[in-house]
């Protein structure tokens, strides 16, 4: 070894070492001794626009977070970027947050085209994902996609619940089902007709699809009157739920009606329909309907009306998306006071993936949140609830589909 | 023009060492930049130079970028035959689109394409066996080929940019010559361009089918580039930003496509900086004031300015 061939070796091994004994200190990307960078990409443009409020209320909710002194004494610095609910947009969106702004994590990204255009790229750079704001299944593959974390139980999930409790309480079912024409419509769909299972083919007598540009679905109520269904599963959006609800109201047909969770809202889909042709109808919720009046006295209820009030005044206090950021946002905190100082990416996955019977305020009574190094879908217990004319009364057990 | 002697050399060479300049996340920006402009191009070809508007360039490159996906998802065809066939098909389903076309004029067309940028998206979700349906198709990033040091971002970049310098070229060599007369006269005057022996439906339907081809080119990159493909990603939104892109880089110029491109790339991300609130108000700003500053594109304004400064030294 010649002079300056050893002179390389040391210098190399000075850094090296220096470099070991750095960990101590050397930090995750936007994590700093007052800070957490914690960036999110939502649709504040576009036809999903409507959604934009979720990625607001987060920001609100972090506010307060902030004010009341941060978790662990760091201030949470969140960066969150319009994507327009395109997914080219968000590549470069999240790209931006991982690379440029060096967000410590990603959260709360909202859509399933959006997120599956980022599923890879954040699991080769191994940014944590977490909670996405999707109800698609794919979401949960711990094995695949470690860095990836869903949040609310999915539409396959509770689909699967309605079609238990129709071959349980109902003899000589004949279902009808209406559903849009889209991922979302053939995901409930499919967990219905998975539930059924083999009787599928003996108790489905019709089904009917609408395109979510349609005027009207009076047309497809008639039909499946005609078909002599006396159970009907409803996978609609609002303004077809509504639709749905007076229609089979007006021409008199009363079929075990069951309601999709996306459309259980008092404010927007029965009051418009008429709190009388809504009698009877069920559904299976996870959350507390917020413009549901058994809700007014309740402690996590007022709690959250009050943050609306003070942070988020510019939010509709009818708009369900608000609570949902609420609670997400909370998760969050939670995983990340969970973190302490180590605050690097591997932990907050760890973390993540090790919540245990977590309850959010705004989640119904005896729902949990619960994670684990396999299991990535925080939420994945319901009830099912009818409408009494005036609230939606739960009835029955727990349901949690995590255990079959 | 004595500028394009010193400018385009002066342009390569830039694009050539960016790669050593800037972080991979600019890369794979300038990467979009170039893909618009391939696109641009193309569109500035049918309404620049032959006068026909498309509302619906959009379409023609979800029809390339699908071509592509599907290619790489379904047959494991290497993503370099990926962009000539793009380009392939989008020439014959321009073509063909042409042809009826020809009965409309203007407005009319433009609504006519409009109709196709409506429509495409929601063809695809019913193709679903195809095109994964609104899940769409999660398509790799190729590495760089033959172990060269590149990063993904670096190797894609100068595959897009020979792309766009080979599609110039042959832009430049169509318009420059019989071909590109023969579109200029029939924009200028119908009526004397037919008298002088030009086809026009012909041309026009030519011209049609070019410019979906390069736009199906540039659809194939993107989905390289992206390497994901859904509807959502080529909404009505995608083609009027191609039409604000041709005419703000100026029309019927070859150039402006690059300007084009850097204006729909960069500047919504700038009015999204200046303002959270409302970026899209703060878009509308830009697009008014480039245009009433220079009212023949980005490429007519600078030709102005060199003139007015050449002309100011003698």
């Amino acid at each position: 070894m010649n002079r300056a061939t050893r002179f390389v070796v040391l210098l190399l091994a000075a850094v090296i070492g220096a470099a070991s004994a750095l960990p101590v200190l050397a930090q995750t990307p936007g994590v700093t001794a007052t800070e957490i960078k914690v960036g999110n990409t939502n649709p504040y443009s576009g036809p999903a626009s409507a959604y934009g409020t979720i990625g607001k209320a987060l920001g609100a909710y972090f506010k307060k977070v902030n004010e009341e002194g941060g978790i662990n004494g760091r201030k949470i610095n969140y960066v969150t970027l319009d994507d327009g609910y395109s997914p080219p947009k968000t590549v470069e969106m999240v790209r931006q947050l991982v690379e440029q702004e060096q967000v410590a994590l990603l959260f709360q990204t909202l859509g399933t085209p959006t997120n599956s255009a980022i599923h890879k790229y954040m699991n080769q750079k191994q940014v944590p994902h977490l909670f996405v704001a999707t109800g698609a299944t794919k979401w949960n593959d711990a094995k695949n996609f470690p860095w990836t974390m869903g949040f609310q139980p999915n539409y396959q999930i509770e689909g699967r619940i309605y079609a238990q409790y129709v071959l349980k309480n109902v003899k000589d079912a004949k279902i009808g089902i209406l559903y849009q024409n889209d991922d979302y419509g053939k995901d409930y769909r499919k967990g219905f007709l998975d539930g059924l299972g083999e009787a599928a083919k003996k108790l489905v007598v019709l089904e009917q699809t609408y395109e979510v540009t349609d005027p009207t679905i009076d047309s497809q109520i008639v039909n499946l009157k005609n078909s002599g269904a006396n159970v009907f599963f409803n996978v609609t959006i609002p303004k077809f739920a509504v639709q749905a609800i007076k229609k089979s109201h007006d021409i008199n047909w009363k079929p075990l009606h069951l309601l999709n969770n996306v459309s259980s809202s008092l404010a927007t889909v029965l009051k418009p329909a008429g709190l009388e042709a809504s009698k009877g109808l069920i559904t299976a919720l996870y959350m507390k309907e917020i413009t549901d009046p058994q809700w007014k006295n309740d402690k996590g209820f007022q709690d959250w009306v009050a943050w609306m009030k003070k942070y988020y005044p510019e939010g509709a206090l009818d708009d369900q998306s608000n609570a949902y950021a609420y609670s997400v946002a909370q998760l969050l905190t939670h995983v990340l006071k969970q973190c302490g100082n180590d605050l690097s990416r591997t932990n907050i996955m760890k973390q993540a993936a090790s919540v245990k019977d977590f309850e959010l305020p705004m989640l119904l009574p005896g729902i949990k949140v619960n994670t684990s190094a396999t299991d990535f879908a925080p939420i994945e217990q319901e009830r099912l609830a009818k409408f009494n004319g005036e609230i939606w009364e739960v009835f029955g057990d727990l349901i949690d589909a995590s255990k079959k | 023009m004595a500028a394009a002697r010193f400018a385009i050399p002066a342009a390569v060479v830039l694009a050539l060492v960016l790669p050593l300049l800037v972080s991979n996340f600019r890369l794979f920006q300038f990467t979009q930049v170039f893909i618009y402009a391939i696109a641009l191009l193309g569109l500035n070809i049918l309404t620049g130079f032959n006068g026909q508007i498309s509302l619906g360039h959009g379409a023609f490159y979800a029809v390339g970028a699908y071509t592509g996906a599907i290619m790489m998802d379904r047959w494991s065809v290497p993503y370099g035959w990926t962009i000539p066939v793009g380009g392939l098909i989008c020439l014959v389903v321009g073509f063909l689109f042409g042809i009826p076309a020809l009965r409309l004029e203007g407005l009319y067309l433009a609504l006519a394409t409009f109709a196709l940028a409506l429509a495409v998206p929601q063809i695809l979700k019913y193709f679903e066996h195809w095109t994964g349906g609104s899940q769409g198709i999660v398509l790799s990033k190729p590495p760089a080929p033959f172990g060269l040091p590149l990063s993904e971002d670096q190797w894609l970049y100068l595959v897009t940019l020979a792309v766009l310098i080979v599609m110039f070229v042959l832009a430049r060599n169509l318009l420059a010559g019989r071909i590109g007369r023969a579109l200029v006269a029939i924009r200028d005057n119908p009526l004397a361009a037919e008298a002088m022996g030009v086809n026009k439906a012909l041309y026009k339907s030519l011209a049609f089918g070019v410019s979906a081809a390069y736009t199906g080119v540039a659809g194939a990159l993107s989905a390289v580039a992206i390497a994901f493909v859904a509807p959502d990603s080529f909404n009505v939104f995608l083609s009027i930003s191609f039409l604000t892109g041709s005419v703000i880089g100026g029309l019927a110029t070859i150039s402006g496509a690059i300007w084009g491109a850097l204006f729909i790339q960069f500047v919504p991300n700038w009015a999204q900086a200046i303002s959270k609130a409302a970026p899209w108000a703060i878009f509308g700003l830009f697009l008014i004031i480039f245009m009433y500053v220079m009212p023949f594109g980005i490429a007519g304004g600078l030709r102005l300015l060199w003139n007015r400064l050449t002309r100011r030294r003698s």
